[in-house]
C-alpha cells in the first residue's frame, strides 16, 4: 500500500474520463490525496526520480465508481455486514465512494447517527464513506426530519431507503422544505398497500408458483403521484431502482417537461427477469420485484438514452436465516458491491451503451446528483481511481466475496472485465491477486 | 416440479412436488395404478404387505384433517409404519427450523415424506434437503398434486376419460393450490378448461396457463361435463374479494339454476370442505346424481397409496 503523502506515476494507461469524454493512452500523476496531472505526454521525458511508478500496460485507468444505493447492517445488523466488511467489499469491486441508506437500526435520522458512520468510516479508512439522512423521522413516512441539521452533519440526501415515502402530504413537505437547503429527496417508488403481501412480479410466473404478485402499476403509480407533487412543491426528487418501462416513460416525459427529477437503476434490473425466481430462489426476491423481458429491455433503453441518470448496486446484504426459507417469508435483497462493475461493463460488451457512457453511471452523474465532488480525472479532483480490465472474461464467485452476506443471483455467472486495483485519495486500497 | 430424476422408467421422478412437468402418460400411469387400489379398498381386508417395514412421515405444518386422514391410510394400507407430526407453525417461523427439521427427518432414514405448508415453495425446499420421497400434500397457492389427480381419477371413471372434457373451475383461483394443479393435469390430458370466477379472484395472466376466463356462470358453465367448485375462504371475504358471501353465492354459489346450462350429465365435485350456502347449494352438493365429491374422498385414498406405491419402487427395488 502507497504512502498518503506520496506521489505516484500510473503509465502506459488508457485514461478515461466520462465528464470529460477522455479516452486516450496516457500518464497520471496523483501527489497526496489529488490528481496532480494526466496526458499523452504527461512523462515524455520520463518520470522523475522519488515518484513510484505503476506500469498500468494498457489496462484502463478511470474514476473511480460511486454507488449511490448502499445497505449494511451497522447499526444493528452487523451480522449481515458492517461499514468495514462493506468497505472492503466496495474497494474490490472498484467502488471509491459509497452512500449509506438509514435503514439501519437505529434508523439515521439524528445528527449522531450520521457522526457514528462518519467515525467508522475512519476507523476503517478504505472507501469513502456518505451517508443519506431518514427524510421522515424512523422512516416511519409521518413526521419530516431535520433536514437542515442533518445536511450540515453531513447527510448528502434524504430518503426513507427502503421504505416508501408513502404519504403524499408527507413527500410534498419533505420536497418543499429540503429546497431549503437543495438537498435531493429519493424515493422508494412502490405504493405499499398495492404492494403489501407481494412477493414477486404479478404475472404468469407468479400465478404457476403460487405466489402473490406485486403489480408493475404499484411502482407507475407512485411515480406518477410524486411527479405531481414535485410540479407542486418544487424541489429535487429522484427516483431509486427504477423496475418498469412505463417508469422510464414518465420520468423521460417530466425531464422534457423540464422538471428537476432524476432517477437510478440496479442491474438486477437490467441484467435479470422474473423468471430468474426460477423454483423459488429466494436470492432473487428483491425491492421492487424483477420484471419481464420487455420492462428489462426498456430499463436499457432508458440508461441508452440517458433517462436512467444513475446505476447503483442496490447493496442488500441479508444472512442465511433470511433467506434459507420458503419464498412468501425470505428477505428482499441482492448483495452487489462487487458486481456493480461487471454487470454494468455488461452492457458495453452487448453494445447497448458506450463505454463512456456507462462509466458515467457509476461514477459522475452519482456523484453530480448528490453534490460530491468526485467521480471525474481533473486536475486537482481526488484522486479516487479504479485501473481495470476492460475485456478479462471471469466467472463471478460469491465464495471469494468479502461482504459478509453471500445472498447475490449472479453466482457463476460469465462476465467481462474486472477491477485491477482501486485508489482512494491517491492510496491503492485494494489490488487484484489473481 | 417433480424432483430429480428416479430410475424407474414409466415414472421416472424422486419426488411428487406438482402436476406440472408431468407427461399424460405419467399420470396415465398413477391412474392406472390408482384404479387397482380402489379395488383393494372395497374388499372386507384392506391391507396388503407392499411397504412392510417402511416409514412414511406425514409432517403438516398446516392443519388438514382430511387430507392426513388420506394419507395415514393410504400408507397403512400399504403395510407402512405412519407417523403423524404437525405444528401450529410457530416453532417453524424461521427457516433454519424448516430445514433443520428435513434433515433431523432424513437422519431418521424415512422412505417418504408427505408434507403441507402454507408457503409456496416450502415443500421444494424441504425436498431438496433429504433423501426420501417427498409428496406434496399442498403448498400454499402453488399446488395439490394428488387432489389433482384424484379429481381426475373421479371423472375418469365417471365419464371415461378426460380427452375434450369442458371442466369449470369455479370460485377461489387465486388462493386455490387445487386450481392449479387441475389446471396443468387437466391441460395435459387434453381436456378443455375454463376459470370462472369473479376478478378479484382470477390471478394474473392465468390464461398463459391455457385457460378460458369468465365471470359469469352463465357462460363459464355452459355446456360444461365437470363443474369443479373451490372453497372460498370466507376469512378473505370482508371488504376484500368480493363484498359479502351473500353477494358471492348470488353470482357465483353453485345451485341448480346455475347448473341447468351444463351438459345433462355434467358432474359437480368439490375438494372439500365445503361452504354450503357460499360456494354451493346443499341441494347439489348431497345430489349423488351429479355430486361426485364423496367418490373424491374414496378415490384420494387409492390415488396416494398409487404415489406411495410408485415413488418408494426404486428403494424396494422394483421397476414399474
Amino acid at each position: 500500500m502507497s504512502n498518503a503523502n506520496a506521489r505516484v506515476a500510473y503509465r502506459n494507461a488508457r485514461l478515461l474520463d466520462p465528464a470529460s469524454g477522455l479516452d486516450q493512452r496516457g500518464d497520471l500523476l496523483t501527489e497526496g490525496a489529488k490528481i496532480a496531472d494526466f496526458g499523452p505526454s504527461l512523462f515524455a521525458d520520463g518520470v522523475p526520480e522519488g515518484i513510484e511508478v505503476v506500469d498500468l500496460q494498457g489496462q484502463c485507468l478511470a474514476p473511480g465508481l460511486v454507488d449511490m444505493r448502499v445497505l449494511i447492517g451497522e447499526p444493528g445488523e452487523e451480522e449481515k455486514d458492517t461499514i468495514k466488511s462493506a468497505s472492503r467489499a466496495a474497494v474490490a469491486g472498484g467502488i471509491t465512494a459509497v452512500v449509506l441508506l438509514p435503514n439501519t437500526d437505529p434508523v439515521t435520522d439524528e445528527v449522531a447517527s450520521l457522526e457514528f458512520i462518519a467515525r467508522r468510516a475512519r476507523e476503517v479508512r478504505l472507501v469513502k464513506v456518505f451517508a443519506y439522512a431518514a427524510a421522515t423521522r424512523g422512516t416511519d413516512g409521518n413526521e419530516i426530519t431535520e433536514m437542515g441539521l442533518l445536511s450540515r452533519a453531513g447527510a448528502v440526501a434524504f430518503t426513507d431507503g427502503t421504505k416508501a415515502i408513502a404519504s403524499a402530504k408527507a413527500m410534498r413537505r419533505a420536497l418543499s422544505y429540503a429546497r431549503t437547503f437543495d438537498k435531493l429527496i429519493v424515493q422508494h417508488p412502490e405504493e405499499p398497500s398495492l404492494a403489501s403481501g407481494g412477493m414477486m412480479n404479478s404475472g404468469e410466473r407468479a400465478t404457476r408458483l403460487g405466489l402473490v404478485g406485486i403489480p408493475r402499476e404499484a411502482e407507475i403509480i407512485m411515480i406518477e403521484r410524486d411527479l405531481r407533487l414535485l410540479e407542486l412543491s418544487g424541489g429535487r426528487l429522484h427516483f431509486a431502482h427504477v423496475s418498469t418501462g412505463e417508469s422510464v416513460d414518465l420520468i423521460r416525459r417530466a425531464k422534457a417537461r423540464g422538471l428537476k427529477v432524476t432517477c437510478d437503476t440496479a442491474p438486477h434490473y437490467f441484467a435479470l427477469t422474473e423468471t430468474d425466481v426460477g423454483d423459488y430462489r429466494t436470492f432473487a426476491k428483491v425491492s421492487p420485484p424483477l420484471r419481464g423481458e420487455m420492462d428489462r429491455r426498456a430499463i436499457v433503453e432508458g440508461l441508452a438514452d440517458g433517462t436512467i441518470d444513475a446505476i447503483a448496486s442496490d447493496h442488500t446484504p441479508q444472512d442465511q436465516d433470511q433467506k434459507r426459507l420458503p419464498f412468501a417469508q425470505a428477505a428482499c435483497g441482492v448483495i452487489g458491491l462487487e458486481t456493480l462493475f461487471p454487470l454494468t461493463l455488461e452492457l458495453v460488451h452487448k453494445g447497448a451503451m458506450p463505454l463512456l457512457k456507462a462509466l458515467a453511471c457509476v461514477t459522475v452523474k452519482p456523484a453530480e446528483l448528490l453534490g460530491l465532488p468526485l467521480g471525474r480525472i481533473a486536475k486537482g479532483a481526488p484522486a479516487d481511481l479504479i485501473a481495470f480490465d476492460l475485456d478479462v472474461p471471469w466467472k463471478v464467485d460469491v465464495a471469494a466475496f468479502k461482504s459478509k452476506s453471500k445472498n447475490s443471483p449472479f453466482e457463476d455467472r460469465p462476465v467481462q472485465g474486472r477491477p485491477l486495483r482501486t485508489v482512494v485519495d491517491g492510496r491503492t486500497v485494494w489490488q487484484f491477486e489473481g | 416440479m417433480t424432483g430429480s430424476p428416479h430410475s424407474t422408467t414409466v415414472f421416472p421422478h424422486r419426488h411428487l412436488l406438482g402436476i406440472e412437468g408431468l407427461t399424460a402418460s405419467e399420470i396415465t400411469t398413477i391412474l392406472d395404478l390408482a384404479d387397482g387400489y380402489v379395488e383393494q379398498n372395497r374388499q372386507p381386508s384392506k391391507k396388503s404387505s407392499l411397504l412392510d417395514g417402511r416409514t412414511i412421515v406425514n409432517l403438516f405444518f398446516e392443519n388438514s384433517t382430511r387430507t392426513r386422514t388420506s394419507f395415514e391410510l393410504a400408507g397403512k394400507r400399504l403395510g407402512a409404519d405412519v407417523i403423524n407430526m404437525s405444528s401450529d407453525g410457530s416453532s417453524v417461523k424461521k427457516g433454519e427450523t424448516l430445514i433443520d427439521t428435513a434433515m433431523t427427518l432424513n437422519a431418521m432414514h424415512l422412505d417418504a415424506l408427505v408434507v403441507r405448508h402454507a408457503d409456496s415453495g416450502a415443500v421444494k425446499l424441504l425436498a431438496d434437503k433429504v433423501n426420501c420421497s417427498v409428496i406434496n400434500a399442498g403448498d400454499g397457492h402453488h399446488e395439490h398434486p394428488t387432489q389433482g389427480l384424484l379429481d381426475a381419477l373421479a371423472i375418469r371413471r365417471r365419464l371415461g376419460s378426460l380427452d375434450g372434457l369442458i371442466v369449470a373451475i369455479c370460485g377461489d383461483i387465486l388462493h386455490s393450490r387445487v386450481a392449479r394443479s387441475n389446471i396443468h393435469l387437466l391441460n395435459a390430458m387434453g381436456a378443455r378448461v375454463r376459470c370462472v370466477a369473479p376478478p378479484t379472484l382470477i390471478p394474473s395472466q392465468i390464461d398463459r396457463l391455457g385457460v378460458e376466463i369468465h365471470h359469469s356462470m352463465a357462460t363459464g358453465l355452459k355446456d360444461a361435463d365437470v363443474v369443479m367448485m373451490l372453497r372460498l375462504q370466507t376469512e378473505r371475504m370482508s371488504g376484500q374479494y368480493v363484498p359479502s358471501t351473500r353477494e358471492y353465492f348470488y353470482f357465483y354459489g353453485l345451485d341448480y339454476e346455475k347448473l341447468a346450462v351444463a351438459k345433462p350429465h355434467a358432474v359437480v365435485m368439490h375438494p372439500g370442505p365445503m361452504n354450503r350456502g357460499v360456494e354451493i347449494d346443499s341441494e347439489v352438493a348431497d345430489d349423488l346424481k351429479r355430486s361426485m365429491i364423496l367418490d373424491q374422498v374414496e378415490l384420494g385414498v387409492a390415488v396416494r397409496m398409487a404415489v406411495l406405491d410408485l415413488l418408494t419402487r426404486d428403494r424396494r427395488g422394483t421397476d414399474v
